[in-house]
């Protein structure tokens, strides 16, 4: 990065904050003095449209207008103070170290430079957090997945977007065209929820699951449409989580064992010996069954059963000898 | 590996030292006299990346740039005081990015805090929302963060922490399936990505172990204070899995379908390749291998352990014995009454 281009287009930023009439293309020139050492009229003007769009990138307020009203042919430039400006907030000690610690969150996350810059500019103007503050709460959000960043761009811009995605269980991916709606994350998972314009209804992607590139169709603010309820219900309904389940099994467990099955059951009997767990995926909750080896028993329904036992004869056949087929 | 950077989401735009300096002035004009390394600290830079920006600014000012219009910099004493760059003195407008990244963090702590602390989380997201623009608001509105805590057993553990107490677990481990008990001296709760962990002092281990919280039967807290020491807590590296692999560990071989692909991807594994049939063979490290025999018998058909064979062994022992719980008439030995399971070799 050239410290000349900083120094200059600092200067050029304190000079039309400063001013409170638009300078001319040719104040500026003098104003600056970088500008004034350019070796002709055309380079100097080549660098200061490039300056200009830079500014403009960095969210930077630059304000054209005519100089004189009575001619309008030639342009004038300075910065909006007040659209500049971030509006003041006061916070106290304590809050100070509140925002720091909601900083935090991205410390280890892609929006790490930005957390952290937003909050040198709020403590500009509030008070210093304590030194000697802990916290019984520290949270963390990782972003792992390289189409996180395109996919809250997406989100944020509201641009349709397309991508591949290779389904679970799929060896195969297959092209996308979604407007997103928002990210969650779920259970350790990022996933990104929107619109499947080819399947025509709301889908949940994870974003682990995107192969290659996250390319925009269509333009900032595109996105108009939204979720039908909160975004983060459209995940756990993807996520088979077995919320109206009618069947119920019945399942002998070894005392102690088996906690995350205890917490599934609607019903603890015999002192814990016998739970019973709602479902509807049978072929899934057997699998979770079958992991738990003797320390489970399936009583019924009988099809439960037959399944366990079918998962536990293809083990022991799998693993008759070793390193074999 | 290394821990993701700070780095921006965006990819770069405009000039980032210049929006660096932007930020600077304010905050120093603000904190004048502060010492050079804690500007340095606080402003996320090295002391010799800050005193080359206090350099930089120091040669620039307003229009005539003659000597009364220069930015005053000085920091020998190293202490920074920066005068006459009142033109700079108020940051730049949070950008979207900024604004929906602390009131994302701020939400998920008003979810996580205790009663005081929730107070002051409101009382700063009502503030940054009043100075926010609203597609800033609805920006961060679009990240939904899942907490998976049980809001009891979490409030539980806060309290513990402040007040320093000794808690009494029932901890369930999985690798062995059964309910440990133990006492610590906790810490602190790492929340990481919605799953909360208990940092704490293992009197058993005699380690600081993490915890995660769903996979407490019962926690109670003791009578018994214990010394948290004054120093912070260092910042987790959350870049590997949160449980490190160790020189001890075991190494495993599997083999898996592509239904089962997705264990490559969810356990840390030290090599993977492709087999000619669609397979996947991953080897990967475990201090505790009995995990694997629980993975297997429940992806019974997807995935198989190739080695070491007395893993292999391991697993053929527990899934004849579950099996063998279901009677003599589907036991071991009979191939009839599970449709599609193969014989035993």
């Amino acid at each position: 990065m050239s410290r000349a281009k900083t120094e200059r287009q600092l200067n050029l930023v304190i000079a039309l904050i400063a001013t409170r009439r638009p300078l001319t293309r040719e104040q500026i020139k003098t104003a600056v003095p970088q500008y004034g050492q350019c070796p002709t009229d055309e380079a100097y003007g080549r660098m200061f449209e490039r300056d200009k769009e830079e500014l403009r990138e960095l969210g930077i307020p630059l304000v054209t207008s005519s100089i004189d009203p009575l001619f309008d042919d030639e342009p004038g430039y300075r910065i909006d103070r007040e659209a500049y400006a971030q509006p003041e907030i006061r916070l106290t000690s304590d809050e100070t170290a509140v925002l720091a610690l909601a900083a935090r969150v991205w410390t280890q996350a892609s929006l790490a430079g930005p957390a952290s810059r937003g909050l040198l500019k709020l403590r500009a103007s509030s008070a210093d957090p304590r030194d000697d503050r802990t916290w019984a709460v520290e949270p963390r959000l990782r972003t792992p997945d390289p189409a996180f960043v395109l996919a809250w761009q997406a989100v944020r811009d509201r641009r349709p977007i397309r991508f591949a995605y290779r389904k679970a269980g799929s060896e195969h991916e297959s092209p996308r065209y979604v407007d997103p709606w928002g990210i969650v994350s779920s259970h350790g998972n990022w996933y990104l929820v929107g619109h499947d314009h080819d399947r025509g209804a709301p889908r949940v992607f994870r974003l682990s699951r995107i192969v290659g590139q996250v390319r925009a169709d269509g333009g900032p603010g595109t996105v108009t449409s939204g979720p039908d309820g909160d975004l983060r219900s459209l995940v756990d309904a993807a996520a088979h989580i077995d919320l109206d389940s009618s069947v119920t099994a019945r399942v002998r467990i070894r005392p102690g064992s088996a906690l995350p099955l205890r917490r599934r059951a609607t019903q603890d009997t015999a002192a814990g010996e016998v739970i019973e767990i709602p479902y509807t995926d049978e072929a899934r909750l057997a699998r979770d069954l079958a992991g738990y080896g003797t320390a489970v028993l399936v009583e019924e329904p009988m099809s439960l059963r037959t399944a366990v036992l079918a998962l536990l004869m293809t083990a022991a056949a799998e693993h008759a000898r070793a390193g074999s087929g | 590996m290394s821990p993701p950077r700070a780095s921006d989401a965006t990819p770069s735009v405009g000039n980032e030292h210049l929006a660096r300096l932007l930020t600077m002035v304010p905050y120093l004009l603000a904190h004048q006299g502060i010492p050079v390394d804690r500007a340095a600290v606080d402003l996320g830079v090295t002391t010799t990346e800050l005193v080359r920006d206090l350099a930089l600014l120091f040669v620039c000012g307003t229009p005539g740039h003659l000597p009364d219009d220069l930015i005053e910099a000085e920091w020998d004493s190293g202490y920074v005081h920066l005068s006459n760059a009142d033109p700079l003195g108020r940051p730049l407008r949070l950008d979207i990015d900024e604004a929906a990244a602390l009131l994302v963090g701020l939400r998920i702590l008003a979810e996580l805090a205790g009663p005081d602390d929730r107070e002051a989380v409101n009382r700063v997201s009502a503030k940054l929302e009043s100075a926010t623009a609203q597609a800033a608001r609805d920006a961060g509105d679009r990240v939904a963060i899942a907490l998976e805590s049980d809001p009891e057993v979490l409030a539980t553990a806060r309290d513990a922490i402040e007040a320093d107490r000794v808690v009494h677990l029932q901890y369930y481990v999985p690798t062995r399936d059964e309910v440990t008990e133990r006492d610590v001296d906790p810490l602190r709760l790492l929340v990481v990505d919605g799953r909360t962990y208990l940092e704490a002092w293992c009197h058993r281990a005699e380690a600081v172990r993490l915890f995660r919280l769903d996979r407490v039967e019962s926690l109670t807290v003791t009578d018994r204070p214990f010394d948290p020491g004054t120093s912070r807590l260092p910042e987790r590296d959350l870049s590997e899995n949160l449980y490190h692999a160790g020189p001890d560990d075991t190494e495993v071989t599997l083999l898996l379908e592509p239904g089962a692909a997705w264990v490559a991807e969810y356990y840390p594994s030290t090599e993977r390749s492709e087999q000619a049939d669609g397979g996947l063979l991953v080897r990967l490290r475990t201090a505790d291998p009995a995990w694997v025999v629980r993975l297997v018998l429940s992806l019974a058909g997807q995935a198989r352990v190739l080695g070491p064979v007395e893993l292999v062994a391991e697993v053929r022992e527990q899934a004849r014995a579950a099996a063998a719980r279901y009677g003599p008439a589907v036991g071991p030995g009979s191939t009839g009454s599970a449709p599609g399971v193969r014989p035993y070799v």
